[in-house]
């Protein structure tokens, strides 16, 4: 996009500067336009779960329904609570959307359509995604109130827990692909079995990470069965309690962008990002960001088929699934991809 | 020209807010300048062409211990009556600190000025063409692969060390049973029972 700014007759910096605005706006616009959508989705298809009917009066088919509540929230007032740390109250809510919002600089939309093309951007991921659990922390602490501070206690330690199990999954990936960046660890996939089917997910020693990292996500998301720190039969709605109009549209936005993205990352990191599931040149017909968003769709249904049917985890089970089960699965995968690489690529007398 | 603007951005960001770390009232905040710190020092670390470590920077010191210092300094019970008592006390050890820290960085900067060993030469040279990853792998796993092994093993040890002491048994604490939980099927848990009218049902 750079050297199309810069036919237009821009300098080299002043093109560059432009090329990623304009990057970041195509970006962004589309992603809260598609929170908006699935935000609807998500309601429609846990409504048709439960026999109801779910959203549909505003708009044909309710549509218009999330547009509607946007509208509502903006219009409303922002009632700060008066014991609430005033500054860190309003700056929680922007931190979980701006976050959301910094993680799709990597990600590749189809073969060289990607912001931000660098060699640590699965790290850049990484990190990204562990800075989202400052919102939650600091909104807890500051609204000065019992049950989003239990919420944010519970964020804390449920995310940093699963941080580590959906490390290990990354680093097998990244074995594999030899890889930190994520365009080539996407084309890391082509043909991964009998040189004709896309996806990391279809090689046996990948399936059970991408298992695991299908979970983690959603715990990672604090989604159902791990929404424990909205769990609102205890903690009345979460660390959102003390929240109202914008900010706490921001934090359901930022809390939808980030569901988005653990879809989008499945498909990448597993079932072959925006190359279509069959080698087959045909398929190629196809543009590779319809294949990718067919997969976060089809990753998103399934978020939503676990919410509407999977009941809420313990505390306690939700620790060990983290510390006793994935860890030391992850960590033995690990084992074994190094292992069956150094048997099969790099040989073992190196 | 962008570089230097990002640069002083960056730089003055981190002494901001380190100098803010240590006057500001409030642990939390102050947490949450150290963090601030962390992660302009990790532009930082962008800016030198070391975006591995930048981003580790982010992922272990802002992900993991920052996480951690917060969640333990939420929870403190803060009474700022009781801090400030402390601080004639302190002051003695707290002016000690300041003089040696000074008295060390005035040393360096004349060591640095004066040239003697040649400080300035022993940045490692960077080949753009060797990503950082491979590049820091290259060096800790053939050159410094049993430095690297041993640093392992103290962590374990630390990591095996904390457990040992701080784990203690509790008698008589309530444990899950897990697999019996898991185990457990409709039938074992509910009996289908005729109540006979008018009169109840021994449970």
């Amino acid at each position: 996009m750079t050297s199309f700014f810069q036919s237009l007759g821009m300098g080299y910096e002043g093109a560059w500067l432009t090329a990623t605005i304009a990057g970041i706006l195509l970006i962004a616009f589309p992603l809260m336009l598609a929170v908006a959508m699935i935000i609807y989705a998500d309601r429609k298809i846990w409504a048709a779960m439960a026999l109801r009917k779910g959203p549909n009066v505003v708009g044909p088919f309710g549509l218009l329904q999330s547009f509607a509540d946007g509208l509502k929230v903006f219009l409303q007032e922002t009632i700060i609570p008066s014991g609430a740390n005033k500054g860190l109250f309003l700056l929680a809510p922007i931190i979980t959307f701006t976050v959301a919002l910094i993680v799709w600089a990597v990600v590749p939309f189809d073969a060289g359509m990607v912001l931000a093309d660098i060699n640590v951007g699965l790290l850049y991921i990484l990190a990204a995604s562990s800075l989202g659990v400052y919102g939650v922390i600091i909104s807890g602490w500051a609204s000065n109130s019992k049950y989003p501070f239990y919420s944010a206690l519970r964020a804390a330690a449920q995310m940093v827990s699963y941080e580590v199990a959906i490390g290990f999954v990354l680093i097998s990936v990244v074995l594999w692909a030899g890889s930190f960046n994520l365009s080539t660890i996407v084309e890391a996939q082509r043909g991964t079995l009998f040189g004709i089917v896309n996806g990391f997910g279809f090689n046996p020693l990948l399936f059970p990470m991408a298992v695991v990292f299908l979970i983690s996500a959603l715990a990672e998301t604090a989604r159902a069965p791990f929404d424990l720190t909205e769990a609102e039969s205890e903690l009345v709605a979460g660390y959102q309690t003390e929240y109202s109009s914008m900010a706490f549209a921001l934090f359901w936005l930022g809390e939808y962008a980030n569901v988005i993205l653990m879809c989008a990352l499945n498909a990448i990191l597993f079932w072959g990002g925006y190359l279509p599931p069959v080698d087959w040149a045909p398929l190629y017909l196809v543009p590779g960001i319809v294949w990718l968003f067919a997969k976060i769709l089809f990753f998103f249904f399934v978020f939503s088929w676990i919410k509407a049917t999977v009941p809420r985890y313990r505390y306690d089970q939700l620790m060990r699934l983290g510390w006793k089960i994935f860890l030391p699965l992850s960590l033995f995968f690990v084992f074994l991809v190094s292992g069956f690489l150094m048997l099969t690529r790099y040989g073992v007398s190196a | 020209m962008i570089q230097a603007i990002a640069f002083y951005l960056f730089a003055g960001i981190v002494v901001l807010s380190a100098a803010m770390t240590i006057s500001a009232r409030n642990p939390v905040h102050s947490v949450l300048w150290l963090i601030l710190a962390f992660f302009n020092a990790a532009g930082l670390m962008v800016l030198a062409g070391a975006e591995f470590i930048a981003m580790l920077l982010v992922i272990v010191y802002v992900g993991a211990v920052a996480v951690l210092f917060l969640f333990v300094v939420m929870m403190l019970d803060i009474d700022f009556t009781e801090l400030r008592a402390g601080f004639v006390r302190y002051l003695p050890l707290g002016l000690i600190l300041a003089i040696a820290l000074a008295t060390e960085l005035i040393i360096g900067v004349g060591a640095w000025s004066a040239g003697g060993i040649e400080l300035s030469t022993r940045i490692a040279p960077i080949d753009a063409a060797v990503p950082n990853i491979e590049a820091v792998g290259r060096l800790l796993y053939t050159r410094y692969l049993f430095v690297f092994e041993a640093a392992g093993l103290v962590l374990l040890v630390a990591m095996v060390g904390a457990i040992v002491l701080t784990h203690r048994e509790r008698a008589g604490a309530f444990r899950q049973n897990v697999s019996a939980q898991i185990n457990r099927r409709s039938k074992d848990a509910i009996r289908k029972i005729d109540a006979p009218i008018g009169q109840g049902v021994e449970l």
